[in-house]
């Protein structure tokens, strides 16, 4: 299936979660991440359940400075 | 000062952004005393460094305020703000809804929105407005608990350009006010806590200086120096002199009758 994350097209495999594609980009996602699915957020804690559906598009957020 | 029902030491907030290094941001925020500080959240860069601010604030034990620049709707901040809920376990934001990216004026009707939503949502709304007292009298009755008015543009430095407006927001504001954005120098946060100002959020001014530690300090001492002179109530300002000592007694040594 093809995904956009951060605005980038990926291709991905059928069976992915929200967790497994945070863990490709930073490993164990400590504090400060922030994932929306689609313009929704994903709780922390619902990463793990929710899988990506073809088209899906994922924004992963993490802290940065700012004023 | 009381913000968002607790006590806090420090009337100096301080903004992460800009900052050249990491090492010169930990050693402004040390300097500064602040105890809350904002950042912001953007997409990840699997490329780039992955050194984090929320490194530095978590090694310091200060307070993170999440901040939503960049949105331009209420929909977008809102989002944002409840992605930073889940990203830093905060209901708290320093809620910012822009018009336009010359000025970065807050776009007050989406501002406005975006604030009443997250209020009723349980967010501790801090909002940058516009130093408008009316707007910032519905911000305050949307349940904001704080008012952040600009002194001028973000990153301007040109501190107060209308200190009337600071007055009249400062005069009707039953949450606490906080001067955000247009600091540039020390004096500037003098005179926001000299016209009531509860306290200041400055970021640029700091981050951008030649020496951020040294403005850190600078400004912390202006802001308790303005805090304590408002405290103290300044004498009125008059057209003419006002002897400091008294004529009564003066000796008659000349011609001057």
């Amino acid at each position: 299936m093809t995904v956009r994350i951060n605005g980038e097209q990926r291709e991905l495999d059928d069976v992915t979660s929200v967790a497994d594609v945070v863990r490709s980009l930073v490993g164990q996602a400590g504090r400060g991440v922030a994932v929306a699915l689609d313009g929704a957020v994903v709780l922390r804690s619902d990463w793990e359940s929710t899988m990506l559906r073809d088209g899906a598009r994922l924004e992963v957020l993490r802290a940065v400075q700012g004023g | 000062m009381n913000l968002g029902g607790r006590a806090w030491r420090s009337r100096l907030i301080m903004g992460t952004g800009g900052f050249r290094s990491l090492e010169e941001l930990e050693a402004a925020l040390l300097a500064s005393e602040a105890e809350i500080v904002t950042v912001a959240l953007r997409r990840i860069d699997a490329t780039r460094s992955s050194a984090s601010p929320l490194d530095v604030i978590d090694r310091l034990g200060l307070f993170v305020l999440p901040n939503t620049a960049g949105c331009y709707t209420a929909r977008e901040a809102v989002r944002t703000a409840q992605l930073a809920r889940d990203a830093f376990e905060t209901d708290w934001v320093k809620l910012e809804v822009i018009g336009d990216d010359r000025t970065l004026y807050p776009d007050p009707i989406e501002l406005l929105e975006a604030a009443e939503q997250l209020a009723a949502d349980g967010f501790v709304v801090l909002p940058y407005t516009n130093d408008d007292p009316i707007l910032a009298r519905r911000l305050e009755s949307v349940g904001c608990a704080a008012v952040m008015p600009l002194g001028s543009p973000i990153g301007a430095g040109r501190g107060i350009d209308n200190e009337h407006h600071i007055r009249l927001i400062v005069e009707q504001a039953e949450v606490p006010v906080i001067l955000d954005a247009g600091i540039g120098t020390a004096s500037d946060a003098a005179q926001a806590m000299e016209l009531g100002c509860d306290a200041v959020l400055c970021a640029s001014a700091i981050a951008r200086a030649d020496h951020p530690a040294r403005m850190a300090v600078a400004i912390r001492l202006a802001v308790e120096a303005g805090y304590e002179a408002r405290r103290a109530g300044r004498i009125p300002r008059r057209l003419h002199a006002e002897p400091s000592t008294s004529p009564l007694g003066l000796a008659e040594l000349g011609e001057h009758a």
